[in-house]
């Protein structure tokens, strides 16, 4: 898919920031916070960790906020500085999960000898129409999140939670766009994986 | 993860689901793109399976960011005055 170039949304609060607007603060931070809590979370061993990562992720974007010359998006930058305070911060770093999480989109048993559906998927994409079974697949998706490798988790979050084009996401996690194809591939089947599990009905 | 696809060979199934990803960001050669394609047109497993994928990106895009709390609010006001306090002239790496 192509990536257009967007206009940062963000952009025009840069100078309100800088010039002692709190309230731009306020929507940047209510905009982004969540993100990289979930972001955070990936490498330090509690909330409240977390919380402090994120807190001080906000105040290098502040300090940095001068230098900062829009070439790239707001929120890359902001995510960039996160992920560095958080690999600062991580005790957990998990690094293996890279690239040696490997596991099948789909159940090997799913599939006969010769790699055809034996159990094909259970429907469920009708049900998304209906906004309140919506809310509850949100909710699944995001208790599913957790228990994705780290990797996983940060590409899915960057790419479909907060909606970053894979350039971008890319630019923040620092890897090619093979592996973050990998990475988003096998995230990606996990959670449909579940929302099957969950909603699907043979 | 990247499969070695047989030379005009069609796919299975079981190929065909590895390659739903690289087949939405569009980074298939045109060949598999061809050949994904040719699959999903007669197998409904398949077909449902890239729709659940479609539909799975709906959903995690509809995760919505919590709520900030007054208390949080005040948190951040604060750190953003004592950055301002800090003046304009500190200019701290990262």
């Amino acid at each position: 898919m192509l990536q257009a170039a967007q206009p940062d949304p963000d952009a025009p609060l840069l100078d309100r920031l800088r010039s002692g607007d709190e309230h731009a603060f306020v929507i940047l931070v209510k905009r982004y916070r969540p993100t990289m809590l979930r972001l955070a979370a990936g490498y330090v061993p509690n909330h409240a960790i977390a919380e402090e990562v994120v807190q001080d992720a906000w105040l290098g974007f502040l300090r940095g906020l001068s230098r900062f010359e829009e070439r790239s998006s707001v929120r890359t930058w902001l995510f960039r500085i996160l992920i560095n305070r958080a690999r600062t911060a991580g005790v957990r770093e998990r690094r293996s999960t890279a690239i040696s999480d490997m596991t099948a989109a789909v159940d090997a048993a799913r599939f006969d000898s010769a790699g055809n559906w034996l159990a094909p998927p259970e429907p469920w994409t009708d049900l998304i129409d209906d906004r309140l079974t919506a809310e509850k697949m949100a909710e699944a998706v995001r208790v599913a999140m957790v228990d994705l490798p780290l990797r996983q988790r940060e590409v899915v979050t960057l790419r479909d939670i907060e909606g970053l084009s894979s350039a971008d996401v890319c630019g923040v996690l620092e890897i090619s766009e093979a592996n973050q194809r990998v990475l988003l591939h096998r995230g990606r089947s996990r959670l449909r994986q579940r929302l099957e599990s969950e909603f699907g009905r043979a | 993860m990247r499969l070695r696809l047989p030379a005009r060979h069609s796919l299975v199934c079981q190929q065909a689901v590895e390659l739903v990803t690289d087949y939405l960001e569009g980074a298939l050669s045109r060949a598999d793109h061809r050949r994904f394609e040719k699959h999903l047109a007669r197998c409904t497993g398949c077909t449902e399976y890239l729709a659940q994928i479609r539909a799975t990106i709906a959903i995690a895009g509809r995760v919505t960011p919590d709520d900030l709390t007054e208390q949080m609010r005040g948190e951040f006001i604060d750190l953003y005055r004592r950055w301002q306090h800090e003046g304009d002239a500190e200019d701290r790496g990262q």
